[in-house]
């Protein structure tokens, strides 16, 4: 019986092929937009984690000065070697760590010069960052050690400053030491919060410290930590650590800073998450609008049709089985309009991912959640024709002109 | 001729086709049978009687004209036989049940299994071809799709439009729309075909054409027919003419 209904209910949708349509369009519309907008901030979400995990995977980087936002950030002494060894030392949990110290300033090669970030590194700080060194080498041990001047460069250095020419074994000027080309890194492209990660010189810190700094002062530590779980317990274990070797009272603020990169994604994916859920909660007000197009054409129809309903009442149709049909009729025009605006939304959202370059993901809860949201318009905005239909007396309703 | 209701429709159908069943035990029930019906429309200084105090009697195999002017209880009369209403008081048995005890599922069922409807509209479902119409029915009753489609061609075949099934009823004339509203009625093999005004809308060549085949379901098939009419030369196709006035039957009856 249900089967025959919706074979009947489908050559009425299709017989009045316009009318539905323009019923379908609200459901279409809303559901539409529902799916673009989830859509489109499940990509923006996915975006900033891979972002900020492209920074360095489980990374924590440890700086001085007290982790207050704004203006009045104070400076805090800049750590030395001791502290480093001692962090080395006596935190667990640790993979791979390294010092670092940095400057921003011009570099120059022939008649080029360019402004970029001048970092001095350990062995440890391309694990911990992720850089690959795609060209050349990495720093020897000896470089490390005596403080040789050799420096490895980003991609968007070479291409400033060597624009169709090989960078391997030239020497560019740092401040006033001229220093050699060993080694090109990988790309790494776009950071989450703008930063270009290839915008960078790198050289052995021992160089940086007498060579460009003038002073033995460590700017910052990065570390990485051996698994992701792990992290809070790092963070802990340094802060206690350096609380003790920069003997902070209990309760003074710290004058250093351990940022986790994993809570700043995980902020950042929540802000995004709770705007998706805004901007989808407001597109369903639009299925709202469509449910009660549907009612609205359905009232029409049952009307239209009295003296059908008369008919099929006199042949002995059971209330019931004309109340189930005239709602399997708004179900299949809620649910053909549901299934529009899936495919309507994909392609909005696909579209829309793709200008502006974020991953286009398909998200298959939300996907069934509007066809069954749809299917639960269509019922409850269809239930009041129905029921109107139903309702006919059948001697009245084949009297109906 | 007639099936026993199946058992669809729930617990209605059921207790219905065991009311039903114990009817069929009596061969000589009369189909319709009014006793002292009454049927008053509104109340007090608008009180209508529409059926005052009727007695009637149909039998199996008869072909029974209902006459009358407009006003004369014939249509009530009618919707009654049709168990689309019920009387206000008095007793309506159909096939020997009592149609007041039923509620108005179970009228339903009884239509859906006994009685087959001709409207003076024809009330084709628009749109929809002439197969379709004649299966509807059909579809009521849950008949399977194959089975469905092979008794409606036949049905078709017997109003002699086999040719035109696939004809949707806006491509049908006037004639062949009623032979199709026929097919729909029959269909089902209901022991009772009640028509109302069925030559109403056509013309006269149509209107012979509409009475012969009436009378030929009637005669070969054994269908008993009830049709309200208000022209006497369709009336006289009929084996017997009842005629109403003023609620109460002047002649024909038993």
């Amino acid at each position: 019986m249900l089967w025959a209904t919706l074979i009947m209910s489908l050559r009425e949708v299709r017989k009045n092929a316009l009318r539905s349509f323009l019923t379908m369009l609200g459901i279409m519309i809303g559901v539409g937009a529902v799916i673009a907008m989830v859509t489109i901030g499940e990509g923006a979400t996915q975006k900033v984690r891979s972002d900020v995990g492209a920074l360095g995977e489980n990374m924590l980087v440890v700086s001085p000065g007290a982790a207050r936002r704004g203006p009045e950030r104070t400076a805090g002494n800049p750590f030395q070697k001791d502290d480093v060894e001692a962090i080395e030392r006596e935190v667990t949990g640790i993979k791979a760590l390294s010092p670092t110290a940095q400057s921003s300033t011009t570099v120059v090669f022939g008649n080029q010069n360019w402004p970029t970030s001048v970092i001095g590194v350990d062995d440890g700080y391309f694990e911990v960052r992720g850089y690959k060194v795609e060209m050349g080498r990495s720093f020897s041990e000896v470089e490390a050690a005596s403080g040789t001047p050799v420096c490895i460069i980003g991609k968007t250095v070479r291409d400033n400053l060597f624009p169709g020419t090989m960078p391997m074994g030239q020497r560019i000027r740092v401040k006033q030491v001229s220093c050699l080309i060993v080694g090109l890194l990988a790309s790494k492209g776009q950071a989450a919060m703008g930063g270009d990660q290839d915008d960078v010189v790198l050289m052995p810190l021992r160089a940086f410290q007498r060579r460009i700094a003038g002073n033995n002062n460590i700017s910052s530590v990065y570390l990485q930590v051996e698994e992701a779980q792990m992290t809070s317990s790092v963070q802990a274990q340094v802060e206690d650590l350096l609380r003790e070797r920069r003997r902070i009272q209990p309760g003074a603020v710290d004058d250093f800073n351990v940022r986790n990169m994993q809570e700043i994604a995980d902020t950042m994916s929540s802000v995004t998450a709770s705007m998706t859920g805004l901007l989808g909660g407001i597109a369903a007000v639009s299925l709202l609008v469509g449910g009660i197009g549907i009612m609205n054409i359905m009232l029409v129809s049952v009307t239209e049709r009295t003296r059908e309903v008369g008919t099929r009442l006199a042949i002995g149709a059971l209330a019931s089985e004309v109340l189930l049909q005239f709602l399997v009729e708004a179900v299949v025009l809620a649910l053909l309009g549901g299934i529009l605006g899936i495919l309507f939304g994909l392609s909005l959202s696909y579209a829309a991912t793709q200008s502006l370059s974020l991953p286009f993901v398909i998200s298959p809860g939300t996907v069934a959640g509007a066809f069954a949201f749809s299917a639960a318009v269509g019922v409850i905005f269809g239930y009041l024709p129905a029921r109107k239909a139903a309702r006919l007396n059948p001697i009245e309703a084949l009297r109906h002109e | 001729m007639a099936e026993l209701p199946r058992p669809d429709g729930g617990a209605a159908a059921h207790h219905l086709g065991a009311a039903l069943g114990q009817a069929e035990l009596r061969p000589q029930t009369p189909i319709v049978e009014f006793r002292r019906v009454e049927k008053i429309y509104g109340e007090g200084e608008s009180e209508v009687r529409a059926l005052d105090g009727v007695d009637m009697r149909i039998d199996p195999g008869e072909f029974v004209s209902i006459m009358g002017s407009s006003g004369s209880g014939k249509s009530t009369a009618m919707n009654m036989i049709g168990c689309l209403d019920v009387p206000t008081s008095g007793a309506y048995l159909f096939r020997g049940v009592n149609v007041c005890n039923l509620d108005q599922d179970q009228r339903a069922l009884l239509r859906r299994h006994f009685i087959g409807f001709v409207f003076q509209g024809f009330n084709l479902l628009a749109r929809t071809t002439a197969l379709e119409n004649v299966e509807l029915p059909l579809v009521y009753r849950r008949v399977p799709a194959d089975e469905r489609r092979r008794r409606a061609l036949k049905a078709l075949d017997l109003v002699g439009l086999s040719s035109r099934a696939g004809h949707t009823s806006a491509k049908l004339s006037g004639g062949q729309q009623q032979r199709v509203a026929i097919a729909r009625a029959l269909v089902t093999e209901p022991s009772l075909l009640l028509a109302d005004e069925p030559t109403g809308n056509l013309d006269s060549a149509r209107k012979v054409e509409i009475m012969e085949l009436m009378v030929q379901l009637n005669r070969e098939h054994g269908i008993t027919v009830v049709m309200v009419t208000h022209e006497p030369d369709m009336a006289e196709y009929g084996t017997r003419t009842v005629v109403f006035r003023d609620g109460k039957i002047i002649s024909g009856n038993r």
